[in-house]
Parts: C-alpha cells; structure tokens; sequence
C-alpha cells in the first residue's frame, strides 16, 4: 500500500497541484481527451460575482445580473443555499473556478468533475465542436463588454439597458439552429463591425425604399411575402430588417445573439454534461482509491456529497422540482457502462449493437453524437426505467382527469422513453414562433407566428414580451397562434414608442 | 497540462456595478420598502441596512413559454402506486404540470424579491432627495477647506506635475528659434553642391565643391548640437488653492419631555429626532446640534441625555423658545449662520403660554431662522399652540412649517415632507 496523497482537510497549492497530475494520468488512462486545464481558486464573494454573470468570466454590466447577485448574497448570507462547489467555463484552456472553502477531498472531486469531466465533453461533443468556439469565446466577451460600455458613455446608460432589456426577453430567439457561425478573433470582430454598421444602414433603407409605383395597389396581394421564408431566428431578422435601429443598437443585438448561442448547446444537454461529469468523477475518484491514492476518510466525504448530488425526490416529495439532470444523467451512463460490461437478457434484446462492447469506446461514442433528446431515446434502458420508477402522465385540458398513459412496465417502456425524450427537445419545450410577413408598403408592422405544438397556447408574460418586441421593430407587433389553418389567439402591441 | 491559479487576492467585487445598476434602475420600489421598514424598525436598529423587499413582478423579466391547457405529457420520477390508465384528480390551485416550475411566472402568487442592503446604501435611500431648506449664508470660515484648481502654467513645479505637451511644444520652438539661420544655410549650400554635382566632374570647381562639403558637414554638426530638451523648456501644471466658502449651520432639537407626553409619544417624538439625527450627520458632516429638552424648564443637554434620560414634569413651551434664543445670542450669531430649529410636542401647553410662545418665535426667533419646523403628535383635538403656531406659518409660510403625526407610522413621511428637496 502506497502512501496516500493527502489525510486531512485542508488544501494547498502543491496538493491540488499533485492530485489535478494523477486525475490528468488516469483520465488519460481512460481515454478522455481534454483542453488545457485553468484552475483558478476564488473566493465566496468571487464566487458570487461569477454566479451574477451567468458563468461568463466577463460580462457586460445589466441590472438582471445586478438583480442575481442580491438574491444569491441574501440567501447565502443567511444560509438559505449553499454556493456551487465550481464552475467551469467552455473555454481553451479550460476555465474552472473552486472555491476556497472547500475541503481537500471536495476540490479533488471538483477537479475530476469539472477539469476532466465536463471539460472532455466540451472538447468532445458534435454540438459543442459545431455550435462554439472554445478558443474565441473570451476574446468576443472581452469585446462585447467594451462595446457596451463604450455605448453607454455615448448614448447613456438607459438607452442601452433599454435595449438590452429587449434583447434579454428574446434571447431564446435569437439562436440559429442549422447555420454554422464559423469564428474570428476580438479584433478582427470589431474591424467587421464597423463596415457592418455602414453596410447595414443601407442595406435596410432600401428595403424601405419609398419611391412611389403607378398600379401598386393591386399588387398588394400577389407581392411576395416578406420575409419570403419563415425566420426562427427573431434577433438576427431584426438585426437585419428593423426600420429604425442605429447601428450601435444593432450591434447589441448581435452580441445577445452571439451569446444566446454560445449557450444554446449547454441547453440541450444538460442531462448528457452533468451526467458525463458526474460519471467521471465517480469513476476518476474510485480509481484513486482503488490505487490507494487516497483515505477511506476521502471516499467516505466523497461518497456523501456524490450521493447528495445524484438524489432524486420522488414526484410527491416537497424538495421535488422537476427531474434531476446528475441523477439520471449519472445513471444512464453507468448503465451504459454496465450494459457493455454485464449484459442481461433484457439488454440483449434493446441494445444488441452495444451490449457486450469496449464501453470506453461506447461511452465516447455515446457523449460524442448526441444531445439530451437523442441521447435519452438511444441509450434509456429498461433498468433505468424501473429505477428511476418513471411513469409519465397526459394531462388533457379537453378530458376532466390526469391520465397515467405509461409506466415502469413491459408495455410502457417504449411509450415511456419517447415522452422523456420529447421533455428534453427544445422545440417543444420552448413554443415556436417564427417571423411571418412584414407590411413592408403599409403600416410596417410585423407579424410573427406561433405554430402550436399540442394546443399548448402561450403564456401570461406574452404581452410584455410583445412590447420589447416592438421596442426593438418600432411599429405595430402581431402575434398569431396557429394551430393547423386556425388562428386560436391573437396578441397585439400598437402603441407609438415612447 | 494545467495551470493553477490564485484568484482570491484580485477584487471581489466584480459585480458591484450590476448592483448599483440594478438599485438604480428600481429606486422607487427600494425607497418606498426602506420607507416601509423605517416604519416597523426599533428606535435602536433604525440606521442599520438590512433586508428590503421589492414585489417580484416588478422586477420580473418576460421570456415566452407556453401557458397551462393543451395536451401535456410529463414523465415524472418515483411512481408508488399508479398503473397505466389511472386517473388522477387534477391537483387545486395550479396545476403542476406543463410549465414545469414557471408557476412563479404567473401572476398573482408570486413571491417578493429580498435582498440585503448595506447600512450606508439603506442610509442613501433613507435621506435621497432630502435637504436643509434655504441654506444660503455662506462665508470663508478661514482655513479648514481649500479646493486645488487648476491655475495654468508655470515654468517651475514639481517633476509629477510636468507638462509634455507644453515642454516638448516648447523644447521644439527653442530648437527651430536656435537653427533657423543655419537651416537656411544649410538650404542654400545643399543647392549649391547640388548644382555643383550636375556639372561633370573635370569641369567642376574643384576647391569650392570641396568648401561646399566642407560647410556642409560643419552646419549639420552644429545643429546637431543644439540640446533637444533643454531645462529652460519644461512646463509644469500650475494648481492654486482656493478657499472654499462654506456654510455653517446648527440645528436646534427642541423635545416636549412633560408629563402630558406618554411613553409612546416621546417614543415616536425620539424617532423623529433620531431621524433629524441621523440626517445630519450623514449629509451635513460639520452641522452643529443643539439639544433642548423642556418640561416647566428647559435645559441644553447631550445626544445621550437627550435619548435617553427619564425627566418629566409640566409643561410651559415658551421655556425652551427662550433658552434657544439665549444660546443664538451667545454663540451662533445670525449674521455668521444658518440656523434651525425642530420642536416636538404634543401640544399640550401652560396657559397663556402659547401667546408668548408666538411673541417670542416672531420676534425673535424666525427673523434669524431658516426654517424652523414643528411637529404635533397627538391622537386628540388641537389645542392651543397648534392654532397659534398656524397663525404664524401663514404669515411666515417659507421659514415655518408645522405638521401633524398620528402614529409611528407617519413619522418618516412627514419627516420627508419636511425636509424634501424644493426644485428652484
């Protein structure tokens, strides 16, 4: 028996610096391909700062974030919550932040959580490798904080927050879900914006351009529409098309563009990361206590705080708030790991291609091409089902009682795994709307679809979310819920900006 | 590879100008919970910053997501005992299912936004937009303030203060003054040996091209020599000090402590004062204040006194009008500055009192006043020195005001009332 790395609590540099070298080997040893780690110690206080700012190392300064941090320092201070063990940024190298509070055997499992859990899928996963850019992503932050302080010394603070305001309430919609934005540097981004900005200007007077036509009132219903296809994609049409924008105000709303969608693929898979993550850890920490590394002390604090993060209340329990993404995640994994490893009848039958294969590889493969709705309908085993105790319920406004469709049983697997899954697709979690046609020779106002998904219609805040809407188009705002060829609702903002 | 990084020594305040925006953007609805929690607070915790909270729908931020009805499936964890085709009772108030934790979002049952706020920022909310009205007498009051400003430029000072722009202005003017006369030699000759050069080399003349050369070679060595910066070229900013004139003020507390007042009026009387107190303190750093405290007789007494101490007995105003007309003679002169006063009282008076009263406060008094306020705090009908003091704010409207406190609760907005900033 070797001599453990470390027996008590508390932490120094040259023990992080010890454990972060033999996780780096046995991850390795396992295959994990990861970027450069960062691994900044912090304090509470810095702990918080980077709560308020979403996870983004920089950020440019908006009340929401001002809004966040008092409540997370309110509750923390009264001990309402704990704070996170770590956060980890999607970024080359790898930023993870850990928190000086925390044990020795804390930061060991927050290094082989974040450095090489979550790291890998970062590096590893199809979104991630399509949708960011590791390498850019703090120089674009470094620009988009300086433009908008910039913009806030030339045209006051409550013009930018202003349309900040509108850009936050739309930021869902402002993801391109097929197009690949490829990546530039800081400056080179700011180079572009300025010729962007002339570009622009122009480029959208013409669409409005006003010289009269003889014979154009009978065109009115044969013009072509415009936008002549659909746009999802709400910030970029107005980035793009609105009337009245300055370029500054056009520029901020590319930068929530660009932002929402560096944070689109961590939206689709949170279950995959945190369960990744987690598995890893459980893994990484097993290994070095396997390789006598570390204490039976280490494994039994490590051992409570892992049972603690993968608990799941049950759907009657008060702390029950919805699904939690560590425990299942966690378990698919491990489940996939043990289907590879001891395959039962049962996972013979589901999963023939996988049972009784490398499940190194399998897992790769698995975290590698997949997204959180993909990946539950591929890999969500019987087990897991039975486990979990899933059973999944239709609530029909049109029949009076909640009906139990599905559960942990031979019939209801199947049925079970797709609705799980469709709980995870984006698209029908967040309701679709898209850019339908402008006025573009009348009164210029704009009307969106909303293309129903099960009848489900919109909700209470809708209204609100019109008016930024039009803050940002500066003409009248319709709203239209579609269901088939019906329109079922309707919202309007006509009034004249202030 | 990985680096390991300190980060516990860099500020830790990154997010301090999100708070501040976000205090900023909602300063009505913060000013109106401190109003209200000045109200509820004990006289001892009153300054202290604490927990507000704001309604949560005000500073709600809308994002789209579906409404309740529709067809919903939900997969939930942890089934005991239903089978497939039960139904189940749709749970009251509010259904669960669909929005999946967006309840909040809707409306009514949503909870408030709390937070925590410093003391100092509780302090600012407290007091923003208060003021002392009508300070006007200002003087130089000899040495203690001083203001630096700029003064120009000076060709002596000390090296932090150095101009660059201005020395090396200055170095360039020198050097182009010293080799104006040689440039212009220099000029001529380069010509010469120019023309020299165009003619072929046998034909040339010889000794003068040599002289040219020579000359040449001579003046660009001498301008060369011309210092670059020289000490005669520096610059330095010039920065004066001038006095500021400042205003000097004192404040007289005057507090009703007669047997009349029971304890829930001198307690709602020292709120007040605590307030005034605290007020003055914080945004007139050298405002002097006097306390007065007044049953049959009045007597000049300590904050701590003031507070604190249990004297009672009857009850006869004109005392402490007196006794604060005494100090003024002695020791703040009207000329020199601006004074106030604030009484406190129930309203219960000696007698013929009230009259002597007003004698004193017109002639005396307000005439040196900036404004003197009074409050009333009574449950019952006025009696006579409300009426009187009335009769002299409608002849005095601007230096007098009066107002009436029910309950604790009227104290700090009447306090504002009070002491609110006039837009000139």
């Amino acid at each position: 028996m070797k001599k453990p790395l470390f027996t008590t609590s508390e932490w120094n540099f040259d023990l992080i610096q010890d454990v972060d070298k033999v996780l780096g080997d046995l991850a390795a040893e396992f295959g994990l391909d990861t970027y450069p780690n960062q691994i900044e110690v912090i304090s509470s206080e810095q702990m918080m700062d980077a709560y308020s700012s979403v996870g983004m190392p920089i950020g440019y300064s908006h009340w929401s974030y001002g809004k966040q941090l008092l409540s997370t320092e309110h509750s923390y201070k009264r001990g309402q919550m704990g704070l996170a063990y770590e956060i980890v940024i999607n970024s080359n190298p790898c930023i993870a932040y850990l928190m000086e509070e925390n044990t020795m055997t804390m930061q060991t499992l927050v290094i082989a959580h974040a450095c090489y859990g979550h790291n890998s899928f970062f590096k590893g996963n199809y979104l991630f490798r399509t949708w960011t850019d590791a390498s850019s992503i703090i120089d674009y932050l470094v620009f988009a904080k300086n433009y908008i302080s910039k913009c806030e010394e030339r045209y006051g603070i409550s013009a930018v927050e202003d349309i900040l305001d509108s850009c936050h309430a739309l930021m869902n919609y402002g993801v391109d879900r097929y197009k690949r934005p490829y990546p530039i540097s800081a400056q080179e981004e700011e180079r572009r914006q300025n010729e962007r900005a002339e570009y622009l200007q122009k480029h959208v007077n013409d669409l409005w351009r006003t010289i009269p036509k003889s014979a154009a009132t009978d065109t009115q219903k044969n013009a072509p529409r415009f936008p002549t296809e659909p746009q999802e994609n709400i910030l970029y049409f107005l980035e793009k098309n609105s009337p009245l924008l300055e370029s500054w105000q056009r520029e901020v709303i590319r930068i929530v563009r660009k932002i929402a969608q560096y944070f689109y693929p961590q939206r689709q898979t949170q279950v995959m990361n945190e369960g990744w993550a987690t598995f890893w850890h459980y893994t990484l920490l097993n290994e070095l206590h396997e390789r006598g590394y570390v204490t039976d002390g280490f494994i039994m604090e490590f051992l409570q705080s892992h049972t603690s993060v993968v608990a799941q209340p049950a759907y009657d329990s008060p702390y029950f708030s919805g699904i939690n993404p560590y425990t299942l995640g966690f378990a698919m994994m491990s489940d996939i790991r043990r289907i590879c490893e001891n395959p039962t009848e049962e996972d013979r039958v589901w999963f023939p291609e996988i049972a009784g294969s490398n499940w190194k590889e399998t897992l790769q493969f698995a975290m590698k091409n997949f997204k959180d709705e993909s990946f539950i309908l591929q890999f969500l085993s019987p087990k897991v089902m039975r486990d979990l105790k899933l059973f999944s319920i239709v609530d029909n406004d049109e029949e009076e009682k909640i009906r139990v469709d599905a559960i942990h049983n031979e019939r209801g697997f199947r049925k079970l795994r797709e609705n799980l899954a469709g709980q995870y697709n984006l698209g029908n979690r967040e309701p679709n709307i898209q850019v339908y046609n402008v006025e573009v020779r009348g009164d210029r106002s704009l009307t969106l679809h909303h293309y129903m998904h099960n009848r489900r219609p919109l909700g209470d805040s809708t209204p609100e979310v019109l008016k930024h809407l039009h803050r940002l188009w500066g003409f009248d705002v319709h709203l239209h819920s579609v269901d088939g060829n019906d329109i079922k609702q309707s919202f309007h903002c006509q009034q004249h900006p202030s | 590879m990985s680096y390991i990084i300190d980060r516990r020594l860099n500020a830790k305040n990154k997010s301090a100008v999100n708070r501040q925006r976000f205090l900023r953007r909602y300063r009505e609805q913060i000013q109106k919970a401190v109003s209200d929690a000045v109200n509820e607070r004990s006289i001892t915790d009153i300054d202290k910053g604490g927990k507000v909270s704001i309604p949560g729908r005000d500073i709600n931020e809308p994002i789209i997501h579906h409404g309740q009805g529709g067809y919903n499936e939900r997969v939930l964890p942890g089934n005991k005992q239903f089978s497939e085709g039960d139904k189940i009772a749709r749970p009251q108030g509010g259904s669960g299912q669909g929005g999946g934790g967006k309840a909040s979002d809707s409306g009514e049952g949503m909870d408030d936004f709390s937070f925590t706020l410093s003391q100092e920022e509780f302090l600012d909310f407290m007091f923003d937009g208060l003021e002392l009205p009508n300070l006007i007498k200002r003087q130089l009051s000899g040495l203690e303030e001083f203001k630096t400003v700029r003064g120009g430029i000076a060709n002596e000072g000390q090296p932090g203060r150095m101009n660059i722009v201005r020395s090396l202005r200055s170095a360039n003017m020198r050097r182009l003054a010293l080799s104006g006369g040689k440039r212009r030699q220099l000029q001529e000759l380069n010509a010469e040996l120019a023309e020299l050069e165009k003619i072929p080399e046998s034909a040339r003349d010889l000794i003068r091209y040599r002289e040219v050369l020579e000359l040449i070679a001579k003046l660009e060595r001498s301008i060369s020599k011309i210092p670059w910066l020289d000490t005669f070229d520096l610059k330095y900013n010039l920065m004066i000090k001038q006095p500021v004139p400042r205003s000097k003020a004192v404040m007289f507390c005057i507090m009703d402590v007669s047997g009349s007042m029971d304890q829930a009026t001198k307690d709602i009387a020292k709120r007040f004062f605590i307030l005034l107190y605290l007020f003055l303190q914080r945004n007139y750093e050298k405002t002097e204040i006097v306390f007065i405290r007044h049953h049959t007789s009045a007597k000049e007494v300590d904050e701590d006194e003031f507070f604190h101490s249990r004297e009672t007995g009857g009850t006869v105003v004109s005392s402490a009008l007196q006794l604060m007309q005494e100090i003024i003679k002695d020791r703040y002169s009207p000329e020199q500055w601006n004074i106030y006063g604030a009484q406190a009282s129930d309203g219960d008076n000696w007698g013929e009192d009230s009259d002597v009263c007003r004698d004193i406060l017109v002639d005396d008094l307000l005439p040196g006043c900036q404004y003197f306020s009074y409050i009333e705090i009574t449950n019952n009908e006025h009696q006579a020195l409300w009426s009187v003091y009335e009769s002299i704010q409608q002849q005095y409207p601007d230096v007098f005001a009066l107002q009436h406190i029910r309950g604790v609760g009227d104290i700090y907005p009447v306090f504002r009332e009070l002491f609110h900033k006039k837009v000139a």
